[in-house]
C-alpha cells in the first residue's frame, strides 16, 4: 500500500507542511526532496507541468500536486490511521469550507503585511485578523477545529503559526494580544510531535523573509 | 423527505454548477432567486462569511462555495456519480477543479477592465484554453477525462458558455476557435446534454446585463 513515496517540497512552505503533517500524523514513511525554487529540478517540471509549484506528491511515480488535494489523497489512501476529514458528509462539507476560506485568504493577506506598507499593509492587517477571529469563531470551545482529534483544517491552517513572527514583526503588531485563542489552540496543535516537526522555526522563517525582502527590494 | 433548496442569482455560472448537478441526479429542489444588488436577511443569514450564492440548504444546514456543494450533492446523491470512484483519479479531477475555480473569477474581469489589466486577464484566459487543449482533454474522450459529463465538465462551464457572453460585452474576441479544436468538440458534446441544454441562461440578457454594469463601473471611475 504505502508503495514509493516522495514529496517535493520547500522548507518554508506553508502548503507543504500540511502534507508533512498528514503524513506524520498516519506514520507514513516517505522521501524528502528539498527544492531550490530559483532552479526548480525537472523532476518538479515534469510531475507539475501546469503550476511548476510545490508541494508535488509522488506516489509509484504519480504526481498528486495542490496541497489540500494530497491530505484528502493521503487520507483516503492511508484511511486506518488517525482519519483527518470527517466522516459524516455535512461535517466534510462545513471542513471543505473552512480549509477553502483558509486557501482564499490566509497567504494572499500574510504576504501583503511583510510585503508592503502604510495604509495596504494597515489593512492587510486588520482582514488577517479578522479572519483569525471568524475561525477561533469556528474553532468554539474544541481543542482542535476537528474535534477531539486533529483535522483536515486544522493541519490546513496550523503551518501558517510558523510565519506569524515574521507577520508581527514586519507589521509590528501582536496576534497573541488579538487572537489568544488561536495562539491556544496553535500551542495544543504543537504539542503534537507531527506538528512540531513539520513546522520550521519561526525566527528562522523570519530570517528568510528579511533575505526575501532584499532581493525583491523591499522595505 | 428532507427539503432541497437553492439560493441563486439568474446569470452566475456558480449557481448553474449545482442546478445542473441536482438535475442530474434527479433531485427535486426548490429554487429562490436572489437579488444580489439587495440580498435577502434569509441568505446573509446562511452564509454570512461571503455573503453569495449558490447556497444549499439540505434539510434546514446550509452548505456554501460551489464546489463544496458540487462534492455533498455527489456524496448525499451517489447515483450518476460526477467524480471517479478511484482516489488517484479523484485527486487528478480535484486538480482540474480547482484550477478551473482559481482561473473563473480572475477571467469574468474581462468585460470591466481596460489596457493593461485587460491584458493580464486575457492572458488567464489563454492559459485555461491551453491548459483544456493540451491536458483536460488530451484522452480523446467525450467529456474531461471520461464518456460521461462529470464534475470537472461543470467547473469548467465558464468556457462553454459564459466566455462568449463576456467576450460581447468587452467587444473583445479571446477565443478562437480552430486554435483549439479539442475545446471546440468538448464545447459542443457539454451543451448538448439535454440538462445542460435546456438549463442555461439566455445570452442576451447576460450580454446587456454586464454592458450595462461595464458602464456604470466606468462612470464611476471617472467621478
Amino acid at each position: 500500500m504505502a508503495g514509493e513515496l516522495v514529496l517535493l517540497d520547500f522548507w518554508p512552505s506553508p502548503f507543504g507542511m500540511r502534507s508533512r503533517i498528514a503524513l506524520a500524523e498516519k506514520g507514513i514513511p516517505y522521501e524528502y526532496r528539498e527544492e531550490d525554487l530559483r532552479n526548480k529540478s525537472d523532476l518538479l517540471l515534469q510531475m507539475n507541468p501546469v503550476h511548476k509549484k510545490i508541494p508535488v506528491l509522488i506516489h509509484n511515480g504519480k504526481p498528486v500536486c495542490e496541497s489540500v488535494i494530497q491530505v484528502q489523497y493521503i487520507d483516503e489512501v492511508w484511511h486506518d490511521k488517525a482519519p483527518l476529514i470527517p466522516s459524516d458528509p455535512y461535517q466534510r462539507a462545513v471542513a471543505r469550507f473552512w480549509v477553502d476560506f483558509i486557501d482564499k485568504k490566509m497567504y494572499e493577506l500574510g504576504s501583503k503585511i511583510w510585503k508592503t506598507k502604510g495604509e495596504e499593509q494597515a489593512n492587510a492587517k486588520k482582514e488577517f485578523i479578522e479572519c483569525l477571529k471568524l475561525l477561533e469563531g469556528e474553532l468554539g470551545d474544541k481543542t482542535y477545529f476537528g474535534g477531539e482529534s486533529l483535522g483536515y483544517v486544522d493541519v490546513a491552517l496550523v503551518p501558517f503559526y510558523s510565519w506569524f513572527y515574521a507577520y508581527e514583526k514586519c507589521g509590528d503588531f501582536s496576534i497573541e494580544a488579538e487572537c489568544p485563542k488561536m495562539i491556544a489552540w496553535v500551542k495544543r496543535c504543537m504539542q503534537k510531535e507531527s506538528v512540531a516537526k513539520s513546522l520550521p522555526d519561526q525566527e528562522k522563517v523570519y530570517e528568510f523573509i528579511l533575505q526575501l525582502k532584499k532581493v525583491f527590494g523591499i522595505e | 423527505m428532507a427539503v432541497v433548496k437553492l439560493f441563486g442569482a439568474w446569470l452566475s455560472p456558480y449557481v448553474f454548477r449545482v442546478i445542473w448537478a441536482l438535475k442530474l441526479k434527479g433531485i427535486p429542489y426548490e429554487y429562490i432567486e436572489e437579488d444580489l444588488s439587495n440580498k435577502s436577511p434569509l441568505l446573509l443569514q446562511y452564509n454570512p462569511i461571503h455573503k453569495k450564492v449558490p447556497v444549499l440548504v439540505h434539510d434546514g444546514k446550509p452548505v456554501c462555495e460551489s464546489t463544496v456543494i458540487l462534492r455533498y450533492v455527489d456524496e448525499i446523491w451517489p447515483q450518476n456519480p460526477l467524480l471517479p470512484a478511484d482516489p488517484y483519479d479523484r485527486a487528478v479531477a480535484l486538480f482540474w477543479i480547482k484550477f478551473a475555480d482559481d482561473k473563473s473569477p480572475i477571467i469574468a474581469k474581462l468585460y470591466r477592465t481596460e489596457d493593461e489589466e485587460q491584458q493580464a486577464v486575457v492572458k488567464e484566459w489563454l492559459e485555461m484554453l491551453e491548459a483544456m487543449e493540451e491536458h483536460v482533454l488530451i484522452g480523446g474522450k467525450k467529456f474531461c477525462g471520461g464518456d460521461e459529463i462529470n464534475m470537472v465538465d461543470i467547473a469548467f462551464c465558464m468556457i462553454a458558455h459564459w466566455l462568449g457572453v463576456i467576450e460581447d460585452a468587452a467587444g473583445l474576441k479571446v477565443f478562437e476557435p480552430h486554435k483549439f479544436p479539442r475545446v471546440s468538440s468538448w464545447i459542443q458534446n457539454f451543451k448538448s446534454v439535454p440538462i445542460i441544454k435546456y438549463n442555461l441562461p439566455n445570452t442576451d440578457k447576460i450580454v446587456a446585463y454586464l454592458k450595462r454594469r461595464k458602464e456604470m463601473l466606468l462612470t464611476s471611475k471617472s467621478n
